[in-house]
C-alpha cells in the first residue's frame, strides 16, 4: 500500500482513474479521472444528468464501473462490496434522505457506530444499552446540533433535521473520508447556512467529496472543483479559475445565470 | 401509591392484562383438565402452544426481519419426519430424535436461505412457497413412511426415564415452557446487536450496507436460526399426535403461520402467541356454530389487517393511548369547569 502511494506520487487519499460507465447508449460516466487529497474539500459539479450521481453509485460500490479504478488509499477498491469500502473509512450521506424512519434519531446514528464495532454476532445482550454504541452517536447528534432530538422517531423530525442526522450518521461511522450526496439538497436558506458552517469546521480534519447544486456553498467550501458535464470532466481547479474558466461558464455556469437571470 | 400511578408506570395496561390472563390460562389449565377431565381442551391447547411457538419463530423472521417466508410449514414437517422416521427404525432416544431434528431443519433453511436471500418481495415468497412445496412432495413419495396417507409413531421419544413424554400433562407442560424459551430467546435476539441489524436490514436494506453491515450473512443466520426452532416445533407436533403425514407441512399451514402471526402482530414479542390462540380458538368456536366457519373467520381476519396493522397487539396497545389521552382529556375539561 505505501509503496504504490509512492509510485502514485501524490498525498490523495481517494484515486479516481479513468472510470467509464455506460448504461445501454448512454454514458453516464466517460474516463474520469480525479482525486481527493488529505484534508481537502473536493467539490463536484455539473448540469442535471450530468452523472454526478452514477459517480457517487460507483465509489460505494453499489454500480460497477465498466472501465477504470478507483483507489482508496493506495488500495483498489474497484471491485470492493459496498459494506467493505464504507468500513474502510469511505462514509457516505445520501441525496435522497435513507435513513431508519421506524426508529428513534439516536437509534440511527448507534447503529452506524455499532458498524464499526466489529462484527454483530451478538445474540443476547440489550443493544440499546450499551454505552459503547450509545454515548459516541449522542456526540455526532450533539455536534450536528440534534442533541435534544436524540429521542424523537425519525419519521417525525423534519426535513432539515432528516439531513443533519444524515450527516450525523456519517460522521459516527468512522470516517477517513466523506462522500456527501447534496447535502444542502431541500433545505431552506437559514439550515443551509448551518450546514455550510458545519462542513466549514469539519474542514481539514476529514477530507470530503461533495456533490452539490447549491453554487454559493461550493464557491464558499471548496479547494478545488471539478466540473462534470454529460459524464466528462470539462475542468478540475480552485474556484477562483473555475469561475473563470470559458467552457465552464458555457457549459454550466451559463446555463444556470439563464435559468436564473 | 394508587391503581391509577400503576396505571400511567406502564405495568398495568390492557395488553399485559391479555398477556398475563393467557399465560396464567395456558399455565393453569392442566389442573382443570386434570381435575374434569376434559382432556379435549388439554390436547387443543398443546396444539396451539406448539403452533405458537412455530409462529413466534416465523415472527423472528417475518415480523423483526421483513422475509415474509411462505414455506415455514416445511420446517414443521421436517422436524416431525425426523421424530417419525427414527422411531420408525428402531431409534427411540430422544437425545438423537430431537437434536437431528434441529440439524436437518437448520441444513434446510442453510439452503433455501442462501438462495431466496438474494431475492425481494413477491420472488422471495414464491421460492420459500417452491422450497416447501418440493418437500411436501418428497414426504408424499416417501412409501416407506407412508407417503400420502401418512405414518403412526408407536414410541414417543425417550430421554433415558428423565422426562416421561406419554404422559399428556407432562408434554403439555414440556411444551409450555419450550413456548416460553422460544419467546424469550426471540425477544433477546430480536433486541442484541445482532437484531438491530435484521431489523435495520428490514427497514432499510439499502442504507445498512452503506453504513458498513454485509446484511445478507445476517439475515441468512437469522433465517436459520429460525429454521431450527421451528423444527423443534414439528417433531413436538409429531409427538403429540403420534403421528406424521405430509399435511403436517401443507401449504395451507404455511399460510395459518403467517395469518397467526399478522393476526396477533408483527415484531412483536407475544404477538404470536395471542394470534395462535385467537385464531384456533375462533377456528374451534366458530366451527362448532357452523361449518361454514370460514365465512366468519374470513372478514374477521381481514377487518384486523385493514384496520389494525400492528394485529391484536397492536389494538392492545393503542387502546392504552387512547385511554390515556381519553383521561387526560376528561382531566383538561374538570379542570376548565373548576376555573370557568
Amino acid at each position: 500500500m505505501v509503496q504504490e502511494l509512492q509510485i502514485g506520487g501524490t498525498d490523495a487519499l481517494l484515486q479516481i482513474e479513468g472510470l467509464t460507465k455506460r448504461f445501454g447508449g448512454v454514458v453516464a460516466s466517460e474516463n474520469v479521472t480525479l482525486d481527493v487529497r488529505a484534508g481537502e474539500l473536493h467539490a463536484i459539479i455539473g448540469p442535471n444528468g450530468a452523472g454526478k450521481t452514477t459517480l457517487i453509485g460507483q465509489l460505494t460500490g453499489e454500480l460497477r464501473p465498466d472501465a477504470g479504478r478507483i483507489r482508496f488509499d493506495g488500495e483498489d477498491i474497484t471491485a470492493m462490496p459496498t459494506f467493505q469500502r464504507s468500513l474502510l473509512g469511505l462514509a457516505r450521506s445520501f441525496q435522497i434522505t435513507s435513513l431508519f424512519l421506524d426508529v428513534t434519531a439516536l437509534d440511527n446514528v448507534a447503529l452506524a457506530v455499532q458498524a464499526n464495532a466489529g462484527h454483530s454476532f451478538h445474540f443476547w445482550r440489550d443493544a440499546r444499552s450499551e454505552a459503547e454504541l450509545r454515548e459516541p452517536a449522542r456526540a455526532a447528534l450533539a455536534r450536528v446540533g440534534l442533541g435534544q432530538r436524540a429521542d424523537v422517531m425519525a419519521a417525525n423530525l423534519s426535513h432539515g433535521e432528516h439531513r443533519l442526522l444524515e450527516f450525523a450518521m456519517a460522521l459516527a461511522n468512522k470516517p477517513r473520508m466523506l462522500l456527501l450526496d447534496e447535502p444542502m439538497a431541500g433545505l431552506g436558506p437559514e439550515e443551509s447556512a448551518r450546514m455550510v458552517e458545519m462542513l466549514r469546521e469539519l474542514k481539514g480534519e476529514l477530507p470530503v467529496l461533495l456533490i452539490e447544486h447549491d453554487m454559493e456553498a461550493v464557491f464558499a467550501l471548496a479547494d478545488r472543483i471539478t466540473v462534470l458535464v454529460y459524464g466528462r470532466v470539462i475542468a478540475s481547479d480552485v474556484p477562483a479559475k473555475i469561475r473563470a474558466n470559458e467552457e465552464v461558464r458555457q457549459a454550466y455556469l451559463g446555463e444556470q445565470e439563464a435559468v436564473h437571470g | 401509591m394508587t391503581s391509577g400511578a400503576w396505571f400511567r408506570r406502564g405495568w398495568i395496561t390492557p395488553r399485559n392484562v391479555v398477556v398475563a390472563a393467557i399465560l396464567t390460562f395456558v399455565v393453569l389449565l392442566p389442573v382443570y383438565t386434570s381435575g374434569t377431565g376434559n382432556y379435549f381442551l388439554l390436547s387443543l391447547f398443546t396444539r396451539i402452544v406448539i403452533l405458537a411457538m412455530a409462529a413466534s419463530t416465523l415472527n423472528l423472521i417475518l415480523g423483526y426481519g421483513g422475509m415474509v417466508s411462505f414455506g415455514h410449514a416445511a420446517y414443521v414437517g421436517i422436524g416431525g419426519y425426523v421424530v417419525g422416521i427414527l422411531a420408525h427404525e428402531g431409534i427411540t432416544t430422544g437425545f438423537l430424535q430431537w437434536p437431528l431434528a434441529l440439524i436437518a431443519s437448520g441444513v434446510f433453511g442453510l439452503v433455501v436461505g442462501a438462495l431466496s436471500l438474494r431475492t425481494r418481495g413477491v420472488y422471495f415468497i414464491m421460492i420459500t412457497l417452491a422450497f416447501a412445496q418440493m418437500i411436501y412432495y418428497v414426504a408424499l413419495a416417501l412409501d416407506r413412511y407412508g407417503g400420502d396417507d401418512g405414518m403412526t409413531i408407536y414410541t414417543r421419544s425417550q430421554f433415558a426415564g428423565l422426562i416421561d413424554l406419554s404422559q399428556k400433562t407432562v408434554f403439555y407442560y414440556l411444551c409450555v415452557v419450550l413456548l416460553l424459551g422460544t419467546i424469550y430467546l426471540v425477544h433477546r435476539l430480536a433486541n442484541s446487536r445482532f437484531g438491530l441489524v435484521i431489523q435495520g436490514s428490514r427497514s432499510n436494506d439499502r442504507r445498512m450496507r452503506a453504513i458498513g453491515f454485509p446484511t445478507f450473512r445476517y439475515r441468512l443466520t437469522c433465517f436459520v436460526i429460525a429454521g431450527m426452532l421451528c423444527g423443534l416445533s414439528g417433531a413436538l407436533l409429531a409427538t403429540h399426535t403420534d403421528f406424521i403425514s405430509p399435511a403436517m407441512m401443507h401449504w395451507t399451514r404455511s399460510g395459518d403461520l403467517i395469518v397467526m402471526v399478522v393476526l396477533g402482530g408483527m415484531a412483536s414479542v407475544f404477538g404470536p402467541l395471542i394470534g395462535a390462540v385467537a385464531l384456533l380458538v375462533l377456528e374451534e368456536v366458530l366451527s362448532g356454530i357452523t361449518e361454514y366457519w370460514q365465512i366468519i373467520l374470513g372478514p374477521l381476519l381481514l377487518l384486523v389487517v385493514l384496520f389494525a396493522r400492528g394485529g391484536v397487539d397492536g389494538i392492545l396497545l393503542h387502546w392504552h393511548d387512547h385511554y390515556r389521552s381519553a383521561s387526560h382529556g376528561i382531566g383538561n375539561l374538570l379542570a376548565r369547569m373548576r376555573r370557568g
